[in-house]
């Protein structure tokens, strides 16, 4: 299989940041596998957006090693770019820009040629059933239908892993449950989804989940795993377990 | 004399309709919840209650003053915590607390009781300019600043998105502790799982009020039976769920999934055990499960969506 024989998608070896005395994220070790939804939890200042935009090739480490699709975080940082999809809640499309401008733009930014472009942008209009929308602005859209579209362009250029930072927050639980249903559709697709929340449900419907506690991994393992460690039922109780004896409390 | 009336309130932002035909009553020592996703119409209701906008249509009083003739008296008894930070950046962690003692013609050390709980947990960074705090120290001294004229009233406007589960359970700590002091509080949030912690909650979709009762009578309310499956992938669990034939509807609720049926079934466990695991599932569990407030807002959803809008 071709997973087997590129091996994990994302690999980190004691990645570390720090700002001057602070050390913002602290030797975090682990490999998430092609095709893996990998939940990457962790309290307010845990150290989560730090990690996260290491390996997104926008800041660089300290120490340590770590690959991202095949790329090295240290030296190969612009590669790492064209390679992922990112989507955040607070950053996604341009509001002022319409819904088939968002995709020509995203597309151009990755370096797709425009025949790809516009022949992939009819596929991905049809699948969201947008078609009758293309050219409406994004910011008149359904806050619901925004996110699906956002994370579709987060995957317009078949990155090998995606990115989604606290991509649900404030949705309705219908749509978020959708967005989930996006997500598995992609995972099953071979897409690596490397994803933050602070909806422990959602936690329960990662592969593997990691958490974060003052800047090192404290726990990494499948929720049901998780959950048999500490004793608890639930992965909120996890999260409280081992988040209320962090030190660099908010 | 409740402590917040609207009524049939309605406020549209050019074609918008944000907020329609709200009626609301909050009782004196009440925490309220106003429960819903963005776009439901919270942050609107919050800032005509606060008499920093005026609705198109509709009455609405705060402490028996009426927000648009009243709306000075209203001020004095309102503590308002905005959504978006909005405190002064620039100014220390003490200095803001003395600014707004100062805007209500008090002092930090007359109330100093009523935030003391909160406030020692800002003391070592009280030298610290706002603007360097991290999001769950933000929340606290925005709360600081709402209470420290010791209003009649709290109304904070989502005070725990995108902060982290602990942070929000010290939060939620917090607004019981007032709640015994007499304030009354309306707070919304997008969290289902913080509506069970309110005394009555209104549940908001774009704009409107879809229902507004106790957490207990809501999870009662829900209408199917409801039970809850387990099997070793989630995905394909779902998409083989929502094809079974008596299903009503059914959502990924954690590690299962829940699963309502148009029609009750006495042998239901077994019907959907043999079904599933004909589907080729492992480790198939389904046991009857009482309704969340969650299940019932999805209902409401739903029903709300294919109901024709009036």
């Amino acid at each position: 299989m071709k997973t087997a024989a590129i091996g994990p998608v994302i690999r980190c070896e004691k990645l570390t940041k720090r700002f001057g005395a602070f050390t913002a994220v602290d030797a975090i070790s682990f490999a998430v596998a092609p095709g893996e939804i990998f939940g990457f939890l962790g309290a307010n200042g845990a150290g989560k957006t730090t990690a996260m935009r290491m390996l997104c090739g926008l800041l660089g480490p300290t120490e340590g090693a770590a690959s991202v699709a095949g790329f090295d975080v240290f030296t190969q940082a612009e590669r790492i770019k064209q390679h992922i999809g990112y989507m955040s809640q607070k950053f996604s499309l341009y509001e002022d820009l319409t819904v088939r401008e968002n995709i020509r733009f995203y597309g151009g930014i990755y370096g797709l040629k425009t025949a790809a472009i516009r022949e992939k942008t009819d596929a991905l209009l049809q699948r969201l059933g947008l078609e009758a929308e293309r050219n409406t602005l994004v910011g008149s859209l359904p806050l619901g239908w925004k996110q699906k579209l956002a994370f579709s362009v987060a995957l317009f250029h078949d990155p090998a892993v995606v990115f989604l930072d606290e991509p649900t927050g404030g949705v309705d639980p219908i749509t978020r449950r959708q967005f989930w249903d996006l997500i598995y559709e992609a995972a099953a697709r071979g897409v690596t989804v490397f994803i933050t929340t602070h909806y422990m449900d959602e936690a329960e419907y990662c592969d593997r989940v990691s958490i974060m506690v003052d800047g090192k991994i404290e726990a990494l393992d499948k929720p049901a795993g998780l959950k048999q460690q500490f004793g608890v039922s639930t992965m909120d109780e996890v999260f409280l377990h081992l988040a209320r004896g962090a030190k660099n409390v908010e | 004399m409740p402590a917040v009336e609207l009524t049939n309130i309605s406020k549209a932002y050019g074609a918008t309709q944000a907020v329609r035909n709200v009626s609301l009553t909050v009782e004196p020592g009440e925490l309220f919840g106003l429960i819903g996703p963005d776009g439901a119409g919270k942050t609107t209701l919050f800032r005509i209650l606060a008499t920093l906008l005026l609705a198109d249509a509709g009455t609405a009083t705060v402490a028996k003053h009426d927000v648009v003739r009243e709306f000075r008296a209203i001020r004095n008894v309102v503590g308002y915590m905005p959504g978006r930070f909005s405190l002064y950046q620039d100014l220390t962690v003490q200095e803001n607390l003395e600014f707004f003692a100062a805007v209500f013609r008090t002092t930090v050390r007359e109330n100093y009781e009523l935030v003391r709980d909160i406030y020692e947990q800002l003391v070592p960074f009280k030298d610290r300019r706002a603007g360097a705090l991290s999001g769950g120290m933000k929340q606290k001294l925005a709360l600081c600043c709402a209470l420290i004229h010791k209003p009649e009233l709290l109304l904070l406007d989502e005070p725990t998105t995108g902060v982290d589960a602990v942070s929000r359970q010290e939060f939620w700590h917090m607004l019981s502790t007032l709640k015994e002091r007499g304030i009354t509080i309306v707070v919304s949030t997008p969290y289902m799982d913080e509506a069970a912690l309110c005394e009555r909650v209104a549940l908001l979709q774009t704009g409107q009020v879809l229902r507004v009762d106790t957490p207990a009578a809501l999870r009662e309310s829900y209408p199917w039976p409801l039970y809850a499956v387990r099997a070793a992938r989630m995905h394909p669990l779902l998409q083989d769920l929502r094809a079974y034939p008596a299903a009503h509807s059914c959502y990924a609720f954690g590690e299962t999934a829940h699963l309502s049926l148009a029609q009750p079934d006495a042998a239901a466990e077994a019907h959907l055990k043999a079904y599933l695991t004909a589907k080729g599932h492992h480790d198939v569990s389904v046991a009857p499960v009482p309704a969340t407030i969650e299940d019932t807002f999805m209902d409401l959803l739903q029903t709300h969506h294919s109901a024709p809008v009036s």
